[in-house]
């Protein structure tokens, strides 16, 4: 039973209205200081002793209590989980002697009772005068290296494959080792399944769809020796098989679409990295190389866009949003969620479980935690740009070159026709300069007759013609402002906004630093009964203004674009600004007309207009006439302007010309036609270049307790590290040190990874623990000769080692339990069978799609959100989510596909139990449940499937029912049915159809779309049926 | 996780049991519906690892309510009365208290404390002090521990959440809930063992609190939704009538118990068991949550139709009201799930983080649970199940006797992880005590510290089970719901 550690209670038991607690720290005896130093403590003979009497029994090789070992000098000296325990030469600050000279029975060593002999005063002062002296503990020949004669540690073995008596049985190597474990027990195998199971297993193992009747017909009757062979090949190339194996690698890197934690917020690109997953392994990335990317693909040399972005590896750890928490903390979090993935995927070692003391089963110390730990500390969350996939910048550059050929072609166009106006230009410039001169511009103050906001706002007219705008500050508003207007030749209107002492941070807008965005202006000319309409719309050709703020010009208040964009004016808040919008053509007066201008601001965030003054424009102003570059030239006199000013005024005339105007409307059409670039941001880790972090020994992982630095190296019990250069070893160092070829660990737990998800178990069953507590090796030699075929002749290539699997017998080998060897063998460990076992969650829907056709084939993209009920997005926190509901195809697509939020996942994966994605996940587990009945009972897309079945039913080529239920049967688990299946189905079938015959309101309800012509209750009655095919044992194992 | 592992794991955990297995569970259950040969049943039985079990020893607990008030509710303002807070309000916490000392939001430089404007005074003969905000629950003091002495290491929800939940602040650990239904199975043939309900809006850990971590989500909580059906996926599909599904699964049935024939592997039993449970979970579930059957005078005891007060700005209220309403309804569903065997009923409410306006934030909501929790344990005791049904009442820390002063007005408190209380009653605990003291001013512990972990071992011993034994083997390492700490406090029980 642990006792009250002091350091278990976050703060001293203490009143605090004692001003000073004498705390038992500063408690010492000076005895010790007595023992003269001409007479050196001797540790074998005086200490050594000592600590074998008193201490080892709790802190030895066996128990560590307190993370602690006093056995063992490297051990000993990084301390316990309360840190370092000895300070040479200061005995009283070292915390040793201050348990040993605790009066706290709750503190003391050893502890009081419990059989325990107490030091004596004179032992404790020994050890005190020992640690004064300098606490010498000399080096044991044992202790230069933790060492170790476990098994998963030892060097690869160079094993020969067993001669067996069962020849023919072999298919392959792998049938030697487990045919010679089988004969020694006097076991025989089981025979090869049927066709049936073979195709079927082999859809589910390799691409977790169930195979057409067409492709279960040729392989059936496929009589070739290789038909086999070819399937797996064909298999292996189908760009489903990176989905399915995809998927497998997603669990170990713990991907999910959202942040975790309380906030949990959306992680709108992570799917980038999925698909990074899937393209590797459909082009057989070859695993050392697949290492390298993900653990250090920023290290390599001039890393490419896919490299970069396959280190989001390590990105998909949790992120902490929640007010008020302390950054550093939860990025240590993240770097020891890294390690310990690193080491339950490649190593598979629980290393983890040294981050606060030194391991207690396995040759890993703390210090060497934080060596590991020293890797990744450098290592920065940043974002990079990528491509959104490898077929959009394909298409962009084929969309670029053509889009690139018709800008040379306008450009051509453009030069001729402005050849060709070029001689008129000076006599238009004349005019226009002579115009302005006789008409120069006037401001007319509009004094508006009616003045609404979308929002309760009104509207108050001060002294100077402008308004200020009162009222509850609303998010987002619309102006509406009306007057008669009696003007002759309106050219443009003029927005002045105008700061104000009472609007927010003395500005002339309504957000908090007293800003606004003008986001869109409308102005309307006509008759006053309708002056909405589109047809009084009055065009905009033109706009400028004394200030716009940086990406928010004054043109997008009215472009064709109505979104949120605008004008506005930070950082010059308190000045006074103006806008004049120049129309396309002046308003003609006219007795009766009305002008309404519309000003919408739906920027959000309360940027709205608090004091403005709007004034019609009359009279001409060149600028409004021209763009900036060609108003600067028409200052200029003609003979000193550059080229460019020669160009610009051209170009303002060409607009003014019939030849040249549709030319430069079809280049302004082109240019808002340029492709985008199909680039986005995804997370990734980079190499932090400036300021580089010192790691540190964490006492008790706690963050905030740093105790000596350490630097990046590999664990002594394995093969060295060995560093490409002399500088500090690197996380490339790292990645190329777990796939090295003497690493004894890395192929062994691939190799067991890859056989766990053909036979339901690796051939070390403690997947995630090859450490001296986990389990040995089923087949050792196996293993082994497995894991140097995958490193060497297979040079690390997935692919080859799964078809090397299952083109075993062993894999080949039917399923069917023996119950004469369940006390022999219960758990098959010796492979005398094939495995039974029930599909993945995603794969469960995955099959039901595919049997039924409603699959939606699409290859990667972002995540998709078919339907849930809604109350289980409101379950995460604050309810900050909305599920928005795909639509089409979408709907029906693979389940690695559903956006996975980590605190609201979808409940069809986890009633499958789906890994909550929060940690590293290099094993499922399989329950059985009622919720995964209810499941694929009663849940929507299950049903669907069952209709979507029973419509292939009726449309089948078979016109019996036995034909048709046949035809429904073996779409999903591939095989006919027997006798008593097809009359057991078909039974079901004509009572439902009798009892949707005399309910078709129910029918209805149960049939789903029904083609016209198609009598609904025999639709309903046929979907009864379907819906049990799919709930079939047979039909989410895999067999 | 192969499923003959968790055979394995199941064999270790009955070995190491002084009283083997107790095996009611589900072979007889499937003879009953003469689904299974006696030979067959007896595959079946081994396979079920929901039957009931018994314990290490002698239990008085038999089922939980777990009452979590998600977001830490103030302890100064319900449970531990502090004259001296209130002499001192406005008056800063010496240096050395606040040295190594971190706050999410609170300024500690310049933080003062900050009185609390309730009420306490002593009830029953026991003479708990409770806050005004809770007659009814202080009504009942004799039957309830207060202890005043908890302590966490987490000072963000989250994670505090997860320790209270899981025993340790890390993702993929069992919950509390999940531990219980392993070690003791369920007592219910027709329901989940382990359910949980909410109201209002959702908590930080979302499904974090009721996860099964490494165990197999056999022991995860089910959700009992509050809308709809009460438990996902349980209606037929839409016109498909009872007795068509009865006869779809006889059919299935059928063809998977022919399948078993054929092939022996016992999974196939376990599916065949798993459908029936459904089956009757479909209608047992609608059963259970349908409350027209209980009296009015239970309806208002519980509070079920009590007028509820203006939603306004309070962080526990849904957006769409009725809160209140569904707190109350949980209260009395919990009951009745306790009736009918359910293992642990987890009630989360979301509500309970009052960093601003603490005084009207903690009246709506300690209204909100002070009438139905009470309700809950006196019906409890009324029917002679509270002896066997443990109600506890906390969070995942409690919050500052300082001010937050990060706003411009203080009117709320910071998370506070270094001292807080929570209740329980029943279920082998003994009432009419407050265990444990927190300093004068709420601050730190002076008196017998209750870390989760001690909680969690006493709370299992109830149930006669030793948390040192409950335990499974993940990752080469034994865990347990105690992680590496975990005493029974014996003064807490009865």
């Amino acid at each position: 039973m642990p006792r009250f550690h002091q350091s278990q209670c976050p703060l001293p038991a203490t009143s605090w209205l004692l001003a000073s607690t004498l705390p038992f720290l500063l408690i010492f005896t000076g005895a010790a200081i007595a023992q003269s130093e001409s007479n050196p403590i001797v540790f074998k003979t005086d200490i050594r002793p000592l600590l074998e009497t008193y201490c080892f029994k709790c802190h030895g090789a066996g128990k560590r209590e307190g993370g602690l070992r006093l056995d063992h000098r490297t051990s000993a000296l990084d301390g316990g989980d309360s840190g370092v325990i000895l300070q040479a030469g200061k005995s009283s600050e070292s915390a040793l002697m201050n348990r040993l000279r605790s009066a706290d029975d709750d503190l003391k060593m050893p502890p009081p009772g419990d059989d325990n002999k107490p030091l004596s005063n004179a032992q404790i002062a020994l050890i005190a005068t020992w640690i004064d002296q300098g606490a010498a503990w000399p080096l044991d020949p044992a202790d230069a290296k933790l060492s170790s004669d476990h098994w998963a540690f030892q060097s690869l073995r160079d094993t020969d494959v067993p001669v067996v008596q069962n020849a023919p049985a072999v298919r392959n190597e792998i049938d030697s080792f487990v045919l010679a474990r089988l004969e020694q027990a006097e076991i025989a195998p089981s025979p090869r399944a049927d066709r049936f199971t073979l195709i079927k297993r082999l859809y589910y193992d390799l691409l977790g769809l169930t195979p057409s009747i067409e492709e279960v017909d040729a392989f059936v009757h496929d009589n070739s020796p290789q038909a086999y062979d070819r399937l797996i090949d064909r298999l292996l190339k189908s760009p489903h098989f990176g989905e399915r194996w995809g998927r497998h690698w997603l669990d170990k890197a713990r991907y999910a679409d959202s942040d975790g934690y309380e906030g949990d917020r959306p992680r709108p690109n992570a799917w980038r990295y999925r698909d990074w997953v899937i393209k590797a392994i459909n082009t057989d990335l070859p695993f050392d190389a697949f290492t390298r990317q993900q653990l250090a693909g920023d290290l390599l040399p001039e890393a490419t866009h896919d490299q970069r972005l396959a280190t989001a590896f390590h990105r998909q750890t949790l992120t902490n949003r929640e007010g008020g928490t302390d950054q550093e903390q939860f990025r240590n979090e993240a770097l020891f969620d890294r390690v310990a993935t690193t080491g339950a995927v490649w190593l598979g070692l629980t290393i983890g479980c040294a981050q606060c003391h030194s391991h207690k089963y396995d040759p890993i110390s703390q210090r060497e935690y934080y060596q590991f730990f020293a890797f990744y500390n450098n290592g920065d969350e940043t974002n990079t740009a990528v491509p959104t996939s490898d077929k959009a910048m394909t298409q962009y550059q084929t969309q670029m070159s053509a889009w690139n050929a018709r800008t040379e072609q306008l450009n051509a166009e453009l030069a001729n026709a402005l050849n060709i106006i070029e001689p008129h230009a000076a006599a238009w410039e004349a005019d226009l300069r002579k115009r302005s001169e006789a008409s120069p511009p006037e401001f007319h103050t509009l004094d508006f007759s009616e003045l609404t906001a979308e929002s309760s706002a009104a509207f108050q007219r001060l002294d100077d013609g402008s308004y200020l705008v009162t009222g509850n500050r609303p998010e987002k508003d619309k102006y509406s402002l009306t007057v008669k207007l009696d003007i002759a030749q309106v050219t443009g209107i003029r927005i002045e906004t105008i700061p104000d002492s009472s609007l927010p941070g003395g500005g002339a807008g309504h957000a908090d630093n007293g800003n606004f965005v003008l986001s869109d202006l409308r102005v309307y000319y006509g008759g006053l009964e309708n002056p909405d309409i589109e047809h009084d719309r009055v065009t905009i050709a033109r706009g400028r203004a004394d200030f716009s703020q940086e990406n928010y010009a004054v043109v997008q208040a009215f472009d064709s674009d109505t979104s949120s964009t605008g004008w506005a004016v930070a950082p010059q808040m308190s000045e006074p600004h103006e806008a004049i919008f120049t129309f396309d053509t002046p308003l003609e007066r006219t007795d009766d007309a009305w002008c309404r201008i519309v000003l919408a601001q739906d920027y959000g965030a309360l940027h709205t207009l608090g004091r403005l003054r709007i004034s019609a424009v009359t009279g001409i102003d060149p600028r409004d006439e021209l763009s900036p570059a060609a108003w600067e030239a028409f200052e200029i006199a003609r003979n000193q302007r550059s080229e460019a000013q020669h160009n610009a005024l051209l170009t303002a005339f060409a607009h003014t010309q019939p030849e040249t105007r549709e030319t430069l409307k079809a280049i302004a059409v082109h240019q808002k036609e340029e492709p985008q670039v199909p680039m986005m941001d995804v997370r990734v880790i980079s190499q932090r270049t400036t300021n580089p972090r010192t790691t540190h020994i964490l006492s008790r992982g706690d963050f905030l307790q740093p105790l000596e630095a350490v630097e990046p190296a590999s664990f002594q019990v394995l093969h060295s590290l060995k560093p490409r250069s002399t500088g500090r070893p690197d996380r490339l160092d790292l990645a190329n040190w777990l796939v090295d070829s003497s690493n004894p660990l890395t192929p062994r737990v691939a190799v067991n990874h890859v056989w766990s998800y053909l036979f339901g178990q690796g051939l070390v069953t403690t997947m995630n623990d090859f450490g001296l507590r986990g389990d040995a090796p089923t087949h050792p030699e196996l293993l082994d000769w497995l894991a140097n075929q995958y490193r060497g002749p297979l040079g690390w290539s997935r692919k080859a080692l799964i078809k090397r699997i299952v083109s075993s017998g062993t894999y080949q080998q039917a399923s069917w339990h023996r119950p004469e060897l369940a006390d022999t063998d219960p758990d098959n460990s010796l492979l005398y069978r094939q495995n039974r076992f029930r599909v993945e969650a995603e794969i469960i829907r995955d099959l039901c799609l595919s049997a039924s056709g409603l699959l939606a084939r699409k290859i990667g993209g972002p995540s998709v959100f078919p339907p849930m009920p809604p109350d289980v997005a409101a379950l995460s926190y604050a309810n900050n989510f909305k599920w928005n509901t795909s639509e089409g195809s979408d709907q029906y697509r693979r389940g690695l596909y559903t956006f996975f939020k980590r605190t609201a996942p979808h409940p069809n994966l986890t009633a499958f139990d789906c890994p909550d994605s929060n940690t590293s996940c290099v094993e499922r587990r399989y329950s059985n449940t009622p919720l995964q009945a209810l499941t694929t009972l009663n849940n929507q897309v299950f049903v669907e499937a069952g209709q979507a079945l029973a419509q292939r039913a009726l449309t089948d080529s078979a016109k019996s029912d036995e034909g048709r239920i046949a035809s429904v049967f073996r779409r999903c688990v591939a095989r006919p049915p027997d006798s008593d299946e097809l009359a057991a189905f078909t039974d079901l079938l004509q009572e439902s159809r009798k009892w949707y015959g005399e309910h078709p309101e129910e029918a209805t309800l149960l049939a789903g779309k029904v083609p016209k012509g198609q009598p609904t209750p025999e639709t309903a009655a046929w979907v009864t049926v379907c819906r049990i095919i799919l709930n079939m044992d047979e039909f989410i194992v895999r067999e | 996780m192969r499923y003959s592992d968790i055979q394995t794991t199941r064999r270790e955990f009955f070995n190491t049991t002084a009283s083997g297995m107790g095996l009611a569970g589900l072979g007889s259950m499937l003879s009953d519906d003469g689904l299974l040969s006696v030979q067959n049943a007896q595959a079946a039985e081994t396979q079920d690892p929901l039957a009931a079990r018994d314990p290490h020893f002698n239990p008085k607990a038999k089922a939980c309510i777990f009452i979590f008030m998600a977001g830490a509710p103030s302890h100064v303002d319900l449970f531990d009365p502090k004259p001296k807070l209130n002499e001192l309000h406005g008056k800063p916490l010496p240096d050395s208290l606040l040295k190594n000392v971190r706050f999410a939001f609170l300024k500690k430089e310049t933080a003062t404390l900050m009185g609390s404007n309730r009420t306490f005074r002593p009830h029953g003969q026991s003479g708990t002090e409770f806050s005004d905000l809770l007659p009814n629950v202080g009504a009942l003091a004799d039957d309830l521990c207060v202890i005043r002495s908890l302590h966490s290491s987490q000072f963000n929800h989250h994670p505090g959440q997860l320790l209270m939940q899981c025993g340790a602040p890390r993702f993929g650990l069992p919950t509390l809930g999940s531990w219980l239904t392993y070690g003791l199975g369920s007592e219910t043939r027709n329901l989940p063992g382990y359910v949980v309900l909410t109201a209002g809006r959702g908590s930080s850990g979302g499904a974090t609190l009721w996860q099964s971590g490494f165990l197999p989500s056999l022991y995860a909580g089910v959700l009992f939704r509050n809308q709809g059906e009460p438990v996902l996926n349980l209606k037929n599909p839409a016109g498909l009538p009872p007795e068509l599904q009865r006869r779809g699964l006889d059919v299935l049935q059928n063809v998977n118990r022919s399948r078993f024939q054929e092939i022996r592997d016992p999974e196939i039993s376990s599916r065949i068991a798993s459908y029936e449970l459904a089956f009757r979970m479909q209608s047992a579930a609608p059963e259970l949550t349908d409350l027209s059957g209980e009296t009015r005078q239970t309806l208002n005891m519980y509070g079920i139709d009590r007028p509820e007060p203006e939603v306004g700005d309070s962080i526990g209220a849904s957006a769409a009201g009725g809160t209140y309403k569904s707190f109350a309804s949980n209260c009395l569903l919990a009951r009745r799930m306790v009736e009918r065997g359910v293992r642990f009923v987890n009630i989360v409410h979301a509500s309970w983080d009052h960093h601003e306006n603490l005084d009207r934030q903690i009246s709506y909501n300690a209204k909100m649970v002070d009438q139905p929790i009470a309700a809950l344990i006196q019906d409890l005791k009324q029917r002679g199940l509270l002896d066997q049904t443990m109600v506890v009442w906390g969070a995942e820390f409690g919050r500052t006797p300082l001010g937050q002063n990060d706003r411009a007005d203080i009117t709320g408190r910071d998370h506070h992880p270094y001292a807080f209380s929570m209740f329980l009653s029943g279920g082998g605990i003994r009432g009419g005590q407050a265990y444990g003291e927190s300093d004068e001013v709420g601050w730190g512990i002076v008196k017998n510290p209750v870390h989760a972990n001690d909680l969690h071992a006493t709370m299992l011993h109830c149930f006669g089970l030793d948390h040192l034994r409950l335990t499974h083997r993940f990752q080469g390492r034994d865990f347990r719901l105690t992680d590496v700490g975990g005493k029974v406090i014996k003064e807490l029980l009865a």
